[in-house]
C-alpha cells in the first residue's frame, strides 16, 4: 500500500462534505443548461445535497465505525456529525429562504447557490478537522465564499463595503490563526491536536505554547465575534444580502464554535488552567458589550449582529464551564461542553428564523430593516408577527421556547462549575437583551406607524423557512430532553 | 381523577388555540366562545374544591416526564395554600372575560387569546410542584400581560408594559440561578439533579446558602408583591392597563409574590426566614402607611386603588413574615378578599371609565341619584376594602392583626393606623364621587349598570359578603398546609440557634 493509500484510509470521515462539494459542482454544472431565470431547481438540488449529507452522517453515526480519518487529522466522531447535521440544516433553511430573496433583488442564482454550498463543505470540514491544518483549510473554504457572498448586492455601496470590510479583516484574522498554528508546531512538533495534547501533557507549557493559544484564539475569535474581534460584525451583518447575513450569523458561527470548542476542549482541555480565565473575561464581555450596544440599535440587522454577538457570548459560558463539568458529563447533568452544542443548534432555528422574517418583510429596494418601517406589522400580517414575537422570546431566553432552554444548560452547567457569579453575569445580560427583543414586539403590536410596509403578498419559500424554523423553535423548548440527550452524546465521543 | 388540574391548567390554552383561529370579524361569537372557554376550568376547579380533603399534603398530583436527565418532571398539585388562589384565578378570569366585552372593541380576538394564555400561566404556576415548571409557568405569565397591558392599555402604555417586564424579570431571573443552585445541591446529597418540591424540602443548606437562596426567591417575589420600595411599576402598570388587565394583575398576579413567600422562600430556607423577617417587616408596614398616604391624595380612582393595593398587600407580608398559624391564615385570607375587592373596584371604575372617559375623582359627584345600582355596588366593594365586620376584608386583617401583634408589636400598631388610613381614604373617595349634588352636567344622564355589568359584579360582590359571614369552610381547608410550612420554620429556627450556640 502507497503511502498516499494509507493516508485516504476511512476516508468515509469525509463523506458529509464531500455530498455538499459534490453538489456545489453538480449545481454549477446544472446553472448551465437551466433556462427557468429564477434557477429555482438549483435551491431544490442544494437542499437536496445538504439532507444528502444529513443522511450520510446519521448513516456514520448508526455505524459507529472508526471516527478516525486521513491519518487521523479528520474525525468523524458524533461531535463532528452532530454539528455537521445543525450546518447542513442551517444551509438547507437558507437556501429555502433565498430563493425569493433572490427574485426579488434580482441577484445571480447560480453562483450564489453554488457559492453557498461550498462554504457549507467548508463548515462540514471545520466540523471534523482534529489538525490545525485541517482547521486552517476549512476556515478558509468557508470564507472565501461568504467573502463572495457578502458582495453580492453589487450595486449597493453598504454591500460592497461589507464584503471588503469582512475580506480584509478576515485576512488579517487568518494570519493570527497561522502564527498561531506556527508556534503549536515549534513548541510541540506538530499540528495534530491529540500530539499536541500529549506533548502538552509531557513538556507542560512553555511561553511558545501559550502565545499559539493566544494567537489561534484571536483567529477563532474573530470568526465566531467574541468582544475584542468583533469590530467587523456590525458593519458586515447590515450590508450584506439579508439570507447571506443569516447564513453567516449561524453556519459560520457554529461551524467556527466547532472548532473552538475542539482545539481548546480536546486539543488544549489539560491546560485549562491557562485558558478559563482568560475565556471567562471574555465570555463577561462579549455577552455585556454585545447587548448593551444592541440596546441603542433602530436598525433590525444591526440589532441582530449585536444580538449574535452577545450570543456567542453565552455560548462561551458553556466552554469554560466544559473542564470542571467534563468528568460529569457521563453521569446525568449539565456538561459545559454539551450545553454549548445544544445550544448553537437552539440558537440556528431561532436566528434564522428572525432572519427569515426580515427577508419576508423587504422587497427590492425597499429592504424595511428599520425598526419603525415595523410598526403595526404584527396585526396586519399575523402570521410574520407571531413568529417573529416567538423569535424574539426565544433569543431573549423566555419560556417555554427553546431559547430558555439552551440558556437554562449553558447557565446550569455554569453552576454546576461552581461558577455562579459567571451565571449571574448571564442572567443579568439576558434581562438587557429582554430590552432590545421586545422593542421589537412594541413595533410590532403597539405601535401605531405613519407608513405602512407592503411586503409581497405569495412567498411560499420564505414562508417556508419561517414556520419550520417556528415549530422548531416552540418543539425544542417546550420538549428539550431528547436533543439535549443527543448533545450530550455527541460531546463525549470528543477527545 | 389525577389529571384533572392539568385539563385545568390547559383547557384555557386550548381555549385560546381555537380563538385564534376563529375569524376576526365575528366578533360576538369570539365573546362567547372566551367566556365559555373561562368557565369549564371554573367548574372543574370547584369539583375539585368539593373533594378537596383538609389535610396538608399535597393531592390530585398529576406527574409525568419532561427532562428526565434534569430530574425536572411536569408536576402539578394542589394543597390547602394554592387550592382558593386557583379558585380565585379561575372565578376571576370569566369575571374579566365578561368585563371586558363592554370595553375592549380593538383587536377584540387577540385580547382574548392573551387573557386565556395567561389564565394558564397563573394557575401552572399556583399548581406547578416542580421547581423549574414553577419557573416556566411563572415566565410565562409575563409575555401575555405584557401584550395586554401595551396593545390594549393608555396613552403611556408602552413605558408601563416595559417597566412591568423589566422590573419582574430583574427578580425572577436571579431566582432562576437560585433554582439551578439548588438543584445542583439536589444532585451533591442524593447522586441525581433534581427540580422537585418535595427534593428542595429535603437540602440541607449552610446559613450562609440559605440567606443567599432566600436573598434571591424573596427579590423575585417582593417585586411581584410588590413591597415597597420596589413598588414602582404598579401605579404605572395599573393605571395604563386596561380594566380587565387590571382586574388579573391586582386580583392574582400580585398574589404570585405572596405566594411564593408562602410556598417556597419560608419552608426552603427557614433559617434565613428569622434573619430577614424584621427588614421585611419593616419594608411591608411602611409600604402599608405609605400606599395609604400616597393613595390618600390621588386625584385619580385608578391610581388611588392601585395605591391601596401597596398597602394591602403590606398587611399579607406582615401577616406572613409573622410566622404565627393564626396570621398566615389571615394573610392567606387577605390574598383572597384583596383578590375580590380590589379586583371589584377596578370593574366599577372601568365601568365609570367607560361612561365618562375620565377617572378623576373630581369628575363625578352625586351618582348615588344618577346611577343608584352602581353606587350600591361601589358601596359594597368600597367596605369589603375597608375591611367592615360582616364583610371579607375584616376576617383577614384581623386574623393578621391579631396573629401579628405577638410577634411583632410596634410594626403591628404601626400598621393597624393602615387600617384607619384605609377607611379615611375610601370613605373621603365614595364621598366625592357619589355623594353631594351632581356638579357636572355630563353627569345627569349617565346610565346606571346594565344586566351584563351586574352579571360581573354580583358574584364578586356576594363571595365577599360570603367570605365575611362564613370564613371557617375557607380556613379549616388552609390551615393544615399552613400549619406544616410554619413548623418547618419553627423547627430551624431552634436548631440552628442549638447548632449556633456552641461556635
Amino acid at each position: 500500500m502507497t503511502a498516499a493509500a494509507a493516508f485516504a484510509t476511512n476516508w468515509q470521515v469525509a463523506l458529509p462534505a464531500l455530498v455538499v462539494a459534490a453538489t456545489a459542482g453538480l449545481a454549477m454544472v446544472v446553472d448551465l443548461v437551466l433556462t427557468d431565470p429564477d434557477r429555482d431547481a438549483l435551491a431544490v438540488l442544494g437542499i437536496a445535497g445538504c439532507v444528502a449529507a444529513i443522511g450520510a452522517a446519521v448513516a456514520l453515526w448508526l455505524h459507529d465505525g472508526d471516527p478516525a480519518g486521513f491519518g487521523n487529522t479528520l474525525r468523524a466522531d458524533r461531535y463532528a456529525l452532530f454539528f455537521t447535521v445543525v450546518i447542513a440544516a442551517a444551509s438547507a433553511l437558507t437556501l429555502l429562504m433565498s430563493v425569493d430573496f433572490l427574485r426579488q433583488n434580482a441577484l445571480p442564482a447560480g453562483e450564489y447557490y453554488t457559492l453557498v454550498l461550498l462554504s457549507t463543505s467548508g463548515m462540514m470540514f471545520l466540523a471534523g478537522a482534529n489538525d490545525l491544518i485541517v482547521v486552517f483549510l476549512g476556515i478558509e473554504i468557508m470564507s472565501v465564499a461568504v467573502y463572495v457572498l457578502a458582495g453580492m448586492l453589487r450595486s449597493e455601496r453598504r454591500s460592497n463595503e461589507a464584503a471588503l470590510k469582512y475580506f480584509l479583516l478576515g485576512a488579517f484574522a487568518t494570519g493570527f490563526l497561522l502564527y498561531g498554528i506556527a508556534f503549536f508546531y515549534g513548541a510541540t512538533g506538530s499540528t495534530r491536536l491529540d500530539v499536541i495534547t500529549t506533548a502538552l501533557a509531557r513538556d507542560g507549557l512553555g511561553p511558545f505554547t501559550l502565545l499559539g493559544i493566544a494567537l489561534v484564539l484571536v483567529g477563532l475569535g474573530f470568526k465566531v465575534a467574541l468582544i475584542p474581534f468583533h469590530v467587523w460584525t456590525p458593519d458586515v451583518y447590515e450590508g450584506a444580502p439579508t439570507a447571506v447575513t443569516a447564513f453567516m450569523a449561524v453556519g459560520v458561527k457554529a461551524a467556527a464554535f466547532a472548532a473552538l470548542v475542539r482545539v481548546f476542549l480536546a486539543g488544549l482541555g489539560g491546560a485549562a488552567a491557562a485558558w478559563t480565565g482568560l475565556l471567562w473575561a471574555l465570555a463577561a464581555l462579549t455577552m455585556t458589550v454585545g447587548n448593551v450596544t444592541a440596546v441603542t440599535q433602530r436598525n433590525v440587522k444591526r440589532m441582530l449582529a449585536y444580538s449574535s454577538i452577545a450570543h456567542a457570548g453565552y455560548a462561551l459560558v458553556g466552554v469554560v464551564a466544559a473542564p470542571a463539568t467534563a468528568g460529569l458529563a457521563a453521569s446525568a447533568g449539565a456538561s459545559g461542553g454539551a450545553a454549548v452544542l445544544f445550544y448553537l443548534a437552539v440558537y440556528a432555528v431561532m436566528n434564522l428564523g428572525a432572519f427569515a422574517v426580515v427577508v419576508a418583510l423587504g422587497r427590492r429596494g425597499e429592504p424595511n430593516e428599520d425598526l419603525r418601517d415595523w410598526a403595526g406589522v404584527g396585526f396586519r400580517h399575523p402570521v410574520l408577527g407571531l413568529a417573529m414575537a416567538v423569535f424574539m422570546l426565544s433569543l431573549a431566553g423566555i419560556p417555554p421556547t427553546a431559547g430558555f432552554a439552551g440558556k437554562l444548560y449553558l447557565f446550569g452547567a455554569a453552576v454546576d462549575a461552581g461558577d455562579v457569579g459567571l451565571a449571574v453575569v448571564g442572567v443579568l445580560n439576558s434581562l438587557v437583551s429582554v430590552y432590545y427583543y421586545f422593542g421589537v414586539l412594541v413595533q410590532m403590536y403597539m405601535v401605531d406607524g405613519s407608513r405602512r410596509i407592503d411586503p409581497p403578498a405569495t412567498r411560499p419559500w420564505v414562508l417556508a423557512t419561517i414556520l419550520v424554523t417556528l415549530a422548531l423553535t416552540v418543539l425544542l423548548g417546550v420538549f428539550p430532553a431528547s436533543t439535549m440527550e443527543l448533545a450530550r452524546v455527541s460531546f463525549q465521543s470528543l477527545r | 381523577m389525577g389529571k384533572v388540574l392539568s385539563l385545568v391548567v390547559f383547557w384555557p390554552t386550548l381555549g385560546a388555540a381555537l380563538l385564534a383561529l376563529l375569524p376576526r370579524e365575528h366578533v360576538a361569537g369570539i365573546r362567547r366562545t372566551a367566556l365559555a372557554f373561562s368557565l369549564v376550568p371554573l367548574a372543574l376547579s370547584l369539583w375539585v374544591l368539593a373533594r378537596f380533603a383538609p389535610v396538608p399534603d399535597f393531592q390530585f398530583t398529576h406527574r409525568l416526564a419532561w427532562i428526565p436527565a434534569w430530574g425536572a418532571s411536569y408536576r402539578v398539585a394542589v394543597d390547602g395554600v394554592s387550592l382558593f388562589l386557583v379558585l380565585l384565578t379561575t372565578v376571576l378570569t370569566p369575571v374579566v372575560v365578561l368585563a371586558s366585552w363592554g370595553d375592549v372593541h380593538r383587536r377584540v380576538k387577540e385580547f382574548f387569546v392573551f387573557l386565556l394564555v395567561l389564565e394558564t400561566g397563573m394557575l401552572g404556576t399556583f399548581l406547578a410542584t416542580d421547581l423549574l415548571l414553577f419557573y416556566v409557568f411563572w415566565e410565562i405569565m409575563l409575555v401575555p400581560m405584557y401584550f395586554l397591558i401595551g396593545v390594549w392599555g393608555g396613552p403611556r402604555r408602552i413605558y408601563a408594559a416595559v417597566k412591568f417586564v423589566l422590573f419582574t424579570l430583574v427578580g425572577s431571573l436571579l431566582m432562576l440561578v437560585a433554582i439551578l443552585y439548588c438543584a445542583w445541591r439536589v444532585r451533591a446529597e442524593t447522586g441525581a439533579l433534581g427540580f422537585g418540591y418535595e427534593q428542595f424540602l429535603g437540602l440541607h443548606f449552610t446559613l450562609r446558602e440559605q440567606l443567599f437562596l432566600f436573598a434571591a426567591f424573596a427579590l423575585a417575589f417582593a417585586i411581584k408583591v410588590p413591597l415597597f420600595p420596589l413598588h414602582t411599576w404598579l401605579p404605572d402598570a395599573h393605571v395604563e392597563a386596561p380594566t380587565g388587565g387590571s382586574v388579573i394583575l391586582a386580583g392574582v398576579l400580585l398574589k404570585m409574590g405572596t405566594y411564593g413567600f408562602l410556598r417556597f422562600a419560608l419552608p426552603l430556607f427557614p433559617a434565613a426566614v428569622g434573619l430577614a423577617a424584621p427588614w421585611l417587616v419593616a419594608a411591608a408596614v411602611v409600604g402599608v402607611v405609605y400606599g395609604a398616604l400616597v393613595a390618600t391624595v390621588q386625584p385619580d380612582l385608578k391610581k388611588l386603588v392601585a395605591y391601596s393595593s401597596v398597602s394591602h398587600l403590606g398587611f399579607v407580608v406582615l401577616g406572613i413574615f409573622a410566622l404565627t398559624p393564626v396570621a398566615a391564615a389571615g394573610s392567606l385570607y387577605q390574598m383572597l378578599n384583596h383578590g375580590l375587592s380590589t379586583g371589584a373596584l377596578f370593574l366599577l371604575v372601568g365601568m365609570i371609565y367607560e361612561r365618562r372617559h375620565t377617572r378623576q375623582i373630581a369628575a363625578f359627584g352625586g351618582l348615588w341619584g344618577v346611577m343608584p345600582r352602581f353606587s350600591v355596588c361601589l358601596l359594597l366593594a368600597m367596605l369589603a376594602s375597608v375591611g367592615l365586620p360582616g364583610l371579607n376584608g375584616f376576617v383577614g386583617e384581623f386574623l393578621i392583626l391579631c396573629g401579628s401583634f405577638g410577634t411583632w408589636p410596634w410594626p403591628t400598631v404601626v400598621a393597624t393606623s393602615g387600617v384607619v388610613l384605609g377607611a379615611l381614604y375610601l370613605l373621603w373617595m365614595y364621598q366625592r364621587v357619589v355623594f353631594g349634588p351632581v356638579v357636572h352636567a355630563e353627569n345627569r344622564a349617565l346610565a346606571d349598570l346594565s344586566r351584563r355589568e351586574l352579571a360581573v359584579l354580583v358574584p364578586v360582590l356576594a363571595l365577599c359578603l360570603a367570605m365575611g359571614l362564613f370564613p371557617t369552610p375557607f380556613l379549616a381547608r388552609m390551615q393544615p398546609s399552613l400549619d406544616r410550612i410554619l413548623a418547618r420554620v419553627a423547627h430551624a429556627s431552634t436548631t440552628v440557634v442549638a447548632t449556633a450556640e456552641p461556635r
